[in-house]
């Protein structure tokens, strides 16, 4: 298990998915699966850059758990700020034709049809969101 | 991100680069909305296009949109990752890519 302690800024996006991504990497994470990863990482941590702290700023964890055979990976996300569950948050309506379309409300969307498993918890003052995926491929 | 812009007569083509994301995606959105006055076609070359996220998915809405007012936009190149995302979100509806 790794951990990056971070303040959560989008400045910082980028060393976010740069740690995230070597752990990836390291286990032999398909590049599809690891776009997809990269999908919900950015977005999970552009949401606490965005609103956790707003207007100030603070830290955030990002926690990257590979399993020991490389089968499968948690992402945890952690901060202190203003209890929020993105989850909670209604699935777009796809089917609207584009002038009806909202610009934006995609992005939870996107974490959730691109992980395995998303879950979030308010425990002592923190924001935990945990997020899974599937290593090896598509799931069935 | 780069971005390559080549003009000729009412067409406009931006060759992109890179990733288009939460950090990039804003210098795409600006160039959206300078660059599209007088132009009937816009095509958005995503060839060398490995990323794109939600930051991006809306610059592309915002320029669909514009460009339905007053002309065409064609997305070109688009890999078969990137196609995923457009189906997921249903993007290849109100999108047209070639």
């Amino acid at each position: 298990m790794k951990e990056l302690d971070i303040e959560a800024l989008t400045d910082n996006l980028t060393e976010v998915m740069d740690f995230v991504d070597v752990q990836l990497e390291d286990a032999g994470c398909p590049m599809k699966v690891q776009m997809q990863i990269d999908l919900a990482v950015e977005e999970i941590f552009v949401n606490i850059a965005h609103y956790a702290y707003n207007p100030e700023t603070g830290p955030a964890t990002v926690r990257v758990e590979v399993k020991p055979d490389g089968s499968a990976v948690t992402i945890t996300f952690i901060d202190h700020g203003i209890p929020y569950d993105p989850l909670a948050k209604e699935d777009p309506n796809l089917n609207l034709p584009l002038e009806q379309r909202e610009i934006g409300g995609l992005g939870i969307f996107l974490v959730k049809k691109n992980m395995d498993d998303v879950s979030y918890e308010y425990v002592n003052g923190s924001n935990i969101l945990t997020m899974k995926k599937n290593l090896r491929g598509e799931m069935t | 991100m780069h971005i390559e812009k080549i003009r000729e007569s009412e067409k406009l083509t931006l060759k992109i680069e890179g990733r288009i994301d939460t950090k990039t995606a804003p210098e795409l959105d600006e160039l959206v909305r300078t660059s599209l006055e007088g132009i009937s076609l816009l095509i958005m070359d995503l060839k060398d296009v490995a990323y794109i996220s939600s930051a991006g998915l809306r610059v592309l809405l915002i320029a669909q949109k514009q460009m339905n007012k007053q002309g065409k936009m064609k997305i070109i190149n688009v890999s078969e990752d990137i196609m995923e995302i457009f189906e997921v979100t249903g993007f290849s509806d109100i999108l047209t890519v070639e």
